[in-house]
């Protein structure tokens, strides 16, 4: 990145400080400081980076990003909202980085339950957030987290005490509609000992923007969470979104990412492993045209007996680049780790790529790893036998595809989720004439 | 129903089949016998249009038309099945979504409505009965898990549901137990009909023990070398196939 392009973004950011939310609280200022002095010093991560080295976001610098000061919604599509805000959550919305308390739906939520904007957060509890931020991630990882620690203008704060179970899902609806503006968002998820929950992340909009979202994560002991993800980002959009979930003594995470939109897009997800808990991370990546979809997990097992599973899929046609980077690091007093990881790449064109880096890195000498990579085409002999059952070629094509992406499918629990899941898949497949009833 | 005339055909530039002549009329039974890479499987899959053959000579004729020219699905729509030897998993299809799809397009190339969906299940549940299949299997990824004897039945049951007027079955009878087998049969002879033939290819003679042909072939090296009745199958039982190959050499 070029320092002009960085101190372009330092001065902007002086202009529009005094409005980013905390402005009044000593910490967080002290910390958008130091974020932003790294950010002006290193830029957006380089291809020189080995966790980058697929995914060239120079694009991004092309552009000057604005933030948007409009804190009104405005118009949003009516259509979006019927379509992509979830019937059976609490839903709260961000429109162009900014908490919309108009368009949000969290009437009836438990007293003990905090579900609120992160702008809210920080004036009415930030003795909480302070706890939290930063503490999943450091800003020294790379410019993205930088950048989002330095400018985020608002969020989503969770966070349900012990013990207490949510019967219905929390929604994060993130909606950028305006060209050129930026939409720098900062969530925390917090639950605490054996509560059980789950989170939705929607991202979507129309424009060219770019999305740098980074939510942190923090599971309680033998508390259960699973955050689902959705990008659907506008084609023209360029989408930064990392989860790092800390997860304590025996607590389960399950994570499941759903990659579709976006002309550049790239998700970290990083979890911690402590003594006994268990994680699993389903992805699935769907890139068309002349997208670029990387996703990269880190898993860290740091204590002994903890589980991981890992499932990440891709279909890639036309030009399109699908990027999977998967590291699981196994510490020395990890013992009796059991992690597998797979990565599975259909190409459906002979313009497109997929990149897959599985990395194990194991300090412990008792553990059970395992790790399986593909990348191919369709199976002839599964299209000739569906052939010879009288499905026509093209057809049996698009049933295999569908079939493989599916599976990612499947696993949503929620039904409102994994009808809209499926929808976005039927809109964004390659071909047309796929059909549902083929499950 | 089935005319081949000397079928030649290649693979790799390899010539595998030599000139094959069979007729076959409705509602007759055929078993093609021969030894390992004698070209049995090579004719099966000839016949259903599968890829990496090349027909270098001689036709082959189903009902009036030419059947080499036909895509594979067409070939299926038009009442020609194959049992395949080893039955391909499609994990994320649905057994059943793949049996009404079938039965579906087979009616609409002939210009019928589709299949009801209550007569549907209720000819599939009848037919799951008949080969003793759980039902469960309907609803599994078509053939994803099965056992051998499992995959094998479920290729009946597809013929039983398709009604197909031309059954190539490529060694329908290997990897299954002699339970597993009769369960078949019982599944194929129940089949039989004036209007329905079969081309059963198969290695052993087991097979017809169980399902009585009209008539048999010897394969060998590519050429048809010997054709007879039932007995010749059991002459091939208690003898092998040496003198055969010996005599085609």
């Amino acid at each position: 990145m070029s320092t002009a392009m960085a101190s372009r973004y330092t001065a902007e950011y002086q202009s529009i400080a005094s409005a980013l939310p905390g402005q009044d609280l000593p910490w967080l200022q002290a910390l958008r400081t130091e974020a932003l002095a790294q950010f002006a010093e290193q830029g957006f991560p380089s291809p020189r980076e080995e966790e980058w080295r697929y995914t060239n976001v120079s694009g991004i610098e092309k552009k000057l990003f604005a933030p948007s000061m409009d804190l009104t919604a405005g118009e949003i599509n009516a259509d979006w909202l019927e379509q992509y805000r979830m019937a059976d959550a609490w839903v709260l919305v961000l429109v162009n980085g900014h908490f919309s308390a108009e368009l949000s739906v969290l009437d009836g939520l438990p007293e003990a339950v905090s579900v609120m904007s992160m702008a809210n957060a920080l004036a009415v509890q930030p003795e909480i957030v302070e706890k939290y931020l930063g503490q999943a991630v450091d800003h020294a990882e790379h410019g993205f987290i930088a950048f989002n620690t330095a400018w985020f203008s608002d969020g989503l704060f969770v966070h349900v005490p012990g013990k207490l179970v949510l019967d219905r899902p929390i929604q994060l609806l993130h909606i950028v509609n305006k060209a050129d503006a930026m939409a720098t968002t900062r969530n925390i998820i917090v639950a605490d000992d054996m509560a059980e929950l789950k989170v939705v992340e929607t991202f979507i909009g129309a424009e060219a923007y770019l999305t740098a979202a980074v939510t942190e994560v923090f599971v309680g002991q033998n508390a259960d969470l699973t955050l689902y993800k959705m990008q659907s980002e506008s084609e023209k959009a360029y989408h930064y979104g990392g989860s790092y979930i800390k997860q304590a003594r025996d607590a389960r995470f399950t994570h499941h990412n759903f990659a579709f939109g976006g002309l550049l897009a790239r998700s970290d997800i990083h979890v911690d492993l402590d003594h006994a808990s268990e994680c699993e991370l389903n992805g699935l990546y769907l890139g068309v045209k002349r997208q670029h979809i990387d996703n990269h997990t880190r898993i860290n097992h740091l204590k002994p007996y903890a589980i991981s599973r890992e499932l990440y899929k891709g279909v890639l046609d036309d030009r399109a680049r699908g990027v999977f980077q998967g590291r699981v690091i196994v510490a020395i007093d990890a013992q009796k780790t059991d992690s597998q990881m797979n990565n599975r790449n259909l190409l459906l064109s002979d313009d497109a790529e997929a990149d897959t880096k599985p990395q194990l890195e194991i300090y412990a000498d008792d553990v059970k790893c395992g790790h399986g990579v593909t990348v191919g085409q369709l199976d002839e002999k599964s299209i000739f036998y569906l052939q010879s059952r009288c499905v026509d070629e093209e057809t049996a094509r698009n049933m295999l595809t569908f079939a493989f992406a599916n599976e990612m499918v499947d696993k949503i629990k929620i039904r409102t989720l994994h009808d809209m899941v499926l929808e976005q898949v039927l809109a964004r497949f390659p071909q047309e004439g796929v059909n549902k009833e083929w499950l | 129903m089935l005319s081949i005339k000397d079928l030649t055909v290649n693979v790799n530039d390899k010539q595998i089949l030599k000139g094959i002549n069979l007729e076959i009329k409705p509602g007759e039974i055929h078993a093609i016998m021969g030894p390992n890479g004698s070209g049995k499987s090579t004719l099966s899959h000839v016949l259903s249009g599968k890829a990496g053959y090349t027909v270098t000579g001689g036709t082959a004729t189903y009902q009036g038309k030419d059947l080499l020219e036909m895509a594979p699905e067409i070939r299926a729509r038009e009442g020609v099945f194959l049992a395949f030897q080893y039955p391909v998993e499609i994990p994320g299809v649905s057994n059943v979504y793949l049996l009404k799809a079938a039965l579906n397009s087979i009616r609409k190339h002939h210009g019928q409505p589709e299949v009801d969906a209550m007569d549907f299940l209720t000819l599939v549940k009848e037919k799951v009965r008949l080969l003793e299949m759980d039902e469960k299997f309907l609803y599994r990824a078509v053939n994803e898990g099965f056992s051998g004897g499992e995959k094998k039945r479920n290729e009946i049951l597809q013929m039983a549901i398709l009604e197909p007027k031309l059954c190539i079955m490529d060694e329908t009878d290997s990897g299954l137990d002699i339970d597993a087998l009769k369960i078949v049969a019982e599944g194929v002879n129940s089949l039989r009909s004036p209007e329905r033939s079969f081309v059963m290819v198969t290695h052993y003679q087991r097979l017809l023990d169980y399902i009585k042909p009209d008539f048999v072939h010897v394969l060998a090296h590519g050429r048809i070398v010997k054709s007879g009745g039932p007995e010749l199958a059991l002459e091939l039982e208690e003898k092998g196939y040496s003198w055969v190959e010996e005599a085609a050499a």
